[in-house]
């Protein structure tokens, strides 16, 4: 039967690393805490762990995002939605690859830089455009626990860490939704409630509701 | 003042920034060939292509073009001959003719990113095109038909 000469070391390298992972840890979580690097100027993230506020602050960011001028731009198929009735686009454009339409059909040949005088005009914006194909952020459909989920999961945010999620509520196509030009609908609540209950709902975990409340 | 070429030809044009530039092409410039439809972005009559990509001119103000390319259906090609022009005429497809300026614009984006489109990719790019006439069998042949064509002469896409 061989004998393992080397197993004192490999103990020995075992502890070390973990006693390595411990230190790391205790380095990264203090008090309950987590917090993440923020840029200079942005919000940081501390997180403070309460399942209870997190999910009542959720239920408000959901209102708001399966609101019409959120969810028309993250639909369950491959043409984006118009309208308080989330009708599929007239004419019928495609998502296409990155998500800006497809050869005399991107968003930006009607979708201006700004938004079109007159009632229920093309919105404008600078960077219209709906989530791209390989990773398409559908809102359509989705429970709140679906979309709890969705947002918190790298995979299927953009790749994006809850820092950035925290920052997103202040990126120029969501605030657009407060700007959506005439005879359009405003989501339900301000943009600055909006950003309180999806910062409280970020710093107290990011929970998803339940499945079946 | 603004600067913009259309047609390969350089324009100072004095004009509020914020007038369509359909009124440009039109009323300033005098090129005639696009023309006004529905005037919010709907029907595509006024479709032209500002640094290659098929705009609604009726709701893209002049600034966005400012210092930019901007062809009309009067550019397409020197001479008439696009293959997509060719085609057009080989199957006869306007009627009254009145979209027609916007319908080739937009089919030469298309072949341009997709020589040789099946019938969803030309569903796709021409969704947007409306024509009271109903000539939609005529212009997915003829873009067929410009496909072939433009295979055959070896061109380069427009």
């Amino acid at each position: 039967m061989p004998v393992n000469h080397n197993l004192p070391v490999r103990t020995f390298s075992v502890v070390t690393g973990l006693f390595g992972l411990f230190a790391l840890l205790s380095f990264s979580i203090r008090k309950g805490h987590i917090e993440q690097d923020a840029p200079t100027g942005h919000d940081s993230l501390m997180i403070v762990k309460d399942s209870a506020a997190s999910v009542k602050a959720f239920l408000e960011v959901y209102n708001v995002l399966m609101s019409p001028r959120c969810m028309n731009c993250h639909p369950s198929g491959d043409v984006p939605l118009q309208g308080d009735d989330n009708h599929l686009h007239t004419m019928l454009p495609q998502r296409g690859k990155d998500g800006k339409g497809v050869y005399a059909m991107k968003c930006a040949n009607c979708h201006q830089p700004t938004n079109t005088p007159g009632e229920h005009t093309p919105p404008g914006n600078p960077n219209w455009h709906l989530p791209p194909a390989d990773m398409k952020m559908v809102f359509q459909g989705k429970t709140p626990h679906e979309l709890a989920k969705q947002i918190m999961d790298p995979a299927q945010n953009g790749n994006k860490t809850p820092q950035q999620l925290l920052e997103h509520a202040h990126d120029g196509l969501v605030v657009a939704a407060w700007n959506p030009g005439e005879g359009r609908t405003l989501p339900p609540m301000t943009h600055d409630a909006f950003v309180k209950a999806w910062t409280t709902w970020l710093k107290t975990g990011g929970f998803a509701p339940q499945a079946n409340p | 003042m603004i600067r913009l070429t259309v047609n390969q030809k350089t324009h100072k044009v004095d004009v509020d920034p914020d007038m369509p530039l359909l009124w440009v092409i039109r009323d300033i410039i005098g090129l005639t060939g696009t023309k006004y439809g529905c005037g919010v972005a709907q029907c595509g009559a006024c479709v032209v292509h500002l640094n290659g990509e098929a705009v609604r001119s009726c709701v893209t103000k002049v600034s966005r073009a400012a210092n930019q390319k901007i062809v009309t259906i009067e550019g397409l090609s020197l001479h008439n001959d696009h293959p997509l022009q060719q085609a057009w005429a080989e199957i006869d497809v306007p009627q009254c003719g009145y979209c027609q300026s916007g319908q080739l614009m937009s089919a030469a984006v298309l072949l341009k990113e997709n020589p040789q489109p099946d019938d969803a990719a030309i569903d796709a790019a021409m969704s947007g095109n409306l024509c009271r006439c109903g000539t939609y069998p005529r212009i997915r042949k003829a873009i067929h038909r410009a496909a072939e064509l433009q295979q055959e002469a070896g061109k380069k896409p427009f």
